[in-house]
């Protein structure tokens, strides 16, 4: 560990835990295509992992296997030690994981207020009758989550647009109101799908910044994906490196890039 | 230079969520209600208060189950006037066989009779979705209409297959003036019509356009697709089935089933679109265009030409003039009447200036 690690380590107000999530041997096909190959690694209590790898390499799928949008054929997923059997999208969103997409979901015809609040769905318990007849309890959490989603979009600075239909926002705004939506569940494990495609530097920085604030702040364990290899090594404590379905490369940053088969079969060399 | 908001702070946020955040909208609206409860009845004839009146507010609640379904749930139907069907033979024969069944009580039984039929009938939109799921709800309307038709035990066994409502009575108080009918149709929607915007707005709402807008996300925040869209169907046709239900007892009185045909569920569905879908305003004033524009278009034609044209030939120019209207309407404003009083109401905030 060199000095700066050590800084970090030692500044950081939710130290690295144990494993919060561990994925076992994962298999995953689609008929006769293999998307994922065998695949296990951890992801630890408040850590940032990022997920590299070339197009096609199984990064979104692994993600989708996390939060149950697919069933492995093979192997199993544990969540804080209980073992997932026929994990869904529901379940996951239950036990505390949230997500981004790689292609914005956002509720386009909403608007951004609107869009944060409808994350805290399940944090919410008002049946529609409470909400009719405008019952204390629907009120109340009516403002509760009126408050946390003024929380989230100060942090993220968008308080401008707050009642903008989404779909009337730039690129990187939406991109920025996704990860608000996916915060607004309080999730104890956020899944980032590529969160700065597409973005130039000085939204890549901004988007960096909320991502290693949220982190810092409310201890979110964060699973990243990302082809920006500057942003991947400078924010993530671990990598996983996949290729073809198959994990190539598992660990810190540095020592990541110095593994041959992830530098033959991702990083490239400088020629 | 009347319709000045500047100066009216929101502090809370309560205050920034109310259904309408201005003030001068708001005694509008007050002076509407007060005018619709107390001028109206006592003002207008009883041609306007049955024949115009109240079926355009049965119809805009009718509209209004519409729009929570297509508008913000986004599932399109064309089973409404099935779903009418349902409430208003349910509340005929839940006024026939229990005695002493006060019409009230009736009229929501009817109402939560019609929201079970719409959840078996809103099973398919877990498959299909978007036009297909339109031609599937086409299912509800033809058998509903098909099975009140074909079983006798529906119209109390009348040789003709129509029935007469009971008369409507509410606390022992019989209403049967046109005024009065009116004014329990109006209570009605008014209640009902709040409630759909209360649910428009809040948690309930919102889960609907989630998963209007994206199912995906929708399902990966932790929301049931199966529970969100039944429960917009069942909501949607409670709506409707009360609709049919005082379109019945306080317009048709004498009820046959095929009243509620396919032709019935398309204008409900026009109301919803050209009024502009999720919004509460919306169906109100679709119901208006659409019941209200081939009166007006007879009377100024009846005016122009009156015996001078022969009258089938009025009639007929009369509906290519409505198509042509409905036609430029979606072109020019596919948001509906909803869009242009928004837009009206944004320039007359600037008047007399252009920004």
């Amino acid at each position: 560990m060199n000095v700066t690690t050590a800084i970090q380590a030692a500044t950081r107000a939710f130290a690295i835990g144990g494993p919060i999530l561990e994925l076992d041997s994962i298999s995953l096909r689609f008929g006769g295509v293999k998307a994922l190959t065998n695949i296990s690694f951890n992801i630890c209590e408040h850590e940032i992992r990022a997920i590299i790898g070339p197009n096609g390499a199984g990064k979104s799928s692994m993600i989708n296997v996390i939060n149950g949008i697919y069933t492995p054929q093979e192997g199993e997923v544990r969540f804080r030690g209980e073992r997932l059997g026929a994990m869904t999208p529901q379940r996951a969103a239950r036990m505390g994981i949230s997500r981004t997409f790689q292609n914005i979901a956002l509720f386009k015809r909403m608007s951004v207020l609107d869009n944060i609040m409808a994350g805290r769905t399940l944090q919410t318990r008002a049946t529609f009758l409470d909400v009719a007849f405008r019952t204390p309890r629907s009120r109340r959490e009516e403002l509760e989550s009126r408050e946390k989603a003024e929380e989230i979009i100060e942090f993220l600075e968008i308080e401008d647009v707050r009642k903008t239909q989404v779909a009337k926002l730039p690129y990187g705004l939406q991109k920025r109101v996704e990860l608000g939506r996916a915060l607004a569940a309080e999730p104890k494990l956020l899944l980032l799908d590529e969160p700065m495609a597409g973005m130039n530097v000085e939204e890549k920085q901004d988007m960096c910044r909320f991502i290693l604030d949220v982190n810092e702040n409310y201890g979110t364990t964060i699973v990243l994906i990302e082809h920006d290899m500057g942003v991947v090594m400078d924010i993530s404590d671990r990598v996983v490196v996949l290729d073809y379905g198959k994990k190539i490369g598992d660990g810190p940053p540095e020592e990541v890039k110095r593994n041959q088969e992830v530098i033959d079969a991702y990083l490239g060399v400088a020629h | 230079m009347i319709y000045r908001q500047a100066g009216q702070f929101r502090t809370s946020y309560a205050a920034d969520s109310r259904a309408i955040p201005f003030r001068e909208d708001r005694v509008a609206l007050a002076l509407i209600l007060i005018a619709a409860y107390f001028v109206i009845p006592f003002t207008a004839s009883d041609y306007w208060l049955s024949v115009i009146l109240v079926p355009w507010l049965a119809l805009s609640l009718v509209a209004t189950g519409q729009n929570i379904l297509m508008g913000y749930a986004g599932q399109h139907s064309l089973g409404s006037a099935g779903f009418m069907a349902v409430g208003a033979f349910a509340c005929y024969n839940l006024m026939l066989r229990i005695d002493g069944m006060p019409f009230l009580v009736a009229l929501i039984l009817s109402g939560v009779i019609a929201a079970l039929v719409g959840v078996v009938f809103g099973l398919p939109s877990l498959r299909v979705r978007g036009i297909y799921l339109a031609v599937a709800t086409l299912a509800a309307q033809f058998f509903i209409v098909w099975v009140i038709d074909k079983f006798g035990w529906f119209t109390n066994y009348d040789t003709s297959g129509i029935i007469t409502t009971q008369r409507m009575e509410i606390f022992g108080y019989r209403f049967t003036t046109p005024a009065e009918q009116y004014l329990i149709v109006l209570g009605i929607v008014t209640a009902l019509t709040w409630l759909a915007d209360n649910m428009a707005r809040g948690r309930t709402g919102r889960n609907w356009m989630a998963v209007r807008d994206m199912d995906v996300a929708a399902e990966v925040m932790g929301l049931s697709l199966l529970r969100t869209k039944l429960q917009a169907f069942a909501i949607s046709s409670f709506y409707c089935g009360v609709g049919g239900a005082l379109f019945a007892y306080a317009f048709l009185r004498s009820v046959e089933p095929t009243a509620f045909d396919i032709y019935l569920s398309f204008r409900v569905m026009f109301m919803a679109i050209i009024g502009g879908l999720a919004t509460t305003i919306g169906p109100f004033l679709g119901a208006a265009f659409i019941l209200l524009m081939p009166v007006f278009l007879n009377t100024t034609f009846q005016g122009l030409f009156g015996a001078a044209v022969d009258a089938t030939i009025i009639s007929a120019l009369e509906q290519v003039i409505f198509g042509v209207a409905i036609i430029l309407f979606m072109i020019f404003e596919p948001l509906g009447l909803a869009r242009l009083l928004q837009i009206a109401q944004d320039r007359l905030r600037q008047w007399p200036f252009k920004y």
